[in-house]
């Protein structure tokens, strides 16, 4: 099995991407069946190192937690740009992390910049430290706390 | 050729209204752009137009085709997926050559590397 379909992950979300495409028709399942075990292995040569991924409830529960706070800081945001407190200070964050898989340091990226409001600038991979600008500054303790007890956690159990 | 007017009245409000939001929560944050400050600040609302605006478009998009079409669409979410995951690594491009440019002329208020 692992020698024919070398990334079944890619595998499934090529097929499912070519089936949300086209429509469900017995022909485009076997279409998309092949499409995405051929393209799949296109990844081979680039070798990339296998990530290990845990399926369980943090798989829920991250899409869910970032949905939701997305959704929250858009009002957050509009708030700000619509009525411009004067006490608001931005500012960066530097904040120690301890995730080491570059899977999930790339997760953290995307939802730290997908989030309105906070942008993923640098990460030290030597000191284990990113640099995140945020737009409402409040309390820099806080939003350390925030990233690493919602975020970093579920990525742990995820990749780690 | 799909034809608006085929819609039904409730499917008709609520994609209305979500195209709306979807719209308003755009501009806001292209009022953004131009109301706040420096640049690192200035990154941040643009991000409610991926987010949120689109996420209101294609939920009305969803509702109007499925209706019409009496079945599921849902090849959106492919575009939800998709920006949420590009989106960000512009911006992360543009920030870090922001913070490149600031460090090596030794401008703004920014960390040392």
């Amino acid at each position: 099995m692992k020698r024919i379909v070398p990334f079944p992950l890619l595998a499934v979300a090529l097929f499912g991407m070519w089936v949300l495409l086209t429509g469900f028709s017995p022909g485009h399942v076997l279409l998309g069946t092949v499409i995405a075990v051929l393209l799949s292995r296109v990844m081979l040569p680039l070798a990339p190192e296998q990530p290990r991924i845990r399926f369980g409830t943090a798989m829920l529960k991250l899409p869910v937690t970032v949905f939701a706070d997305i959704v929250r800081s858009n009002i957050a945001v509009a708030r700000i740009i619509l009525f411009r407190p004067p006490e608001r200070k931005s500012g960066f964050v530097r904040l120690p992390i301890e995730l080491d898989s570059p899977y999930a340091l790339a997760m953290l990226a995307i939802i730290i910049t997908a989030t309105p409001g906070t942008l993923w600038l640098q990460h030290d991979a030597h000191n284990k430290i990113i640099l995140i600008h945020v737009l409402d500054l409040v309390d820099e303790a806080e939003w350390i706390d925030l990233i690493k007890n919602r975020y970093e956690k579920l990525l742990m159990e995820i990749f780690e | 050729m799909i034809q608006a007017p085929d819609l039904p009245l409730w499917a008709t409000l609520i994609v209305g209204v979500f195209v709306l939001l979807g719209a308003l929560i755009t501009l806001i944050g292209t009022i953004g752009l131009i109301r706040l400050g420096s640049f690192y600040e200035r990154v941040h609302p643009p991000t409610l137009g991926p987010t949120l605006g689109t996420l209101c478009i294609l939920v009305a998009s969803i509702t109007c085709f499925s209706v019409l079409q009496s079945r599921p669409v849902v090849h959106e979410i492919l575009i939800a997926i998709f920006v949420t995951l590009t989106t960000p690594v512009t911006l992360m491009l543009l920030a870090r050559a922001a913070l490149y440019r600031d460090r090596r002329a030794g401008t703004g208020d920014v960390p040392k590397d």
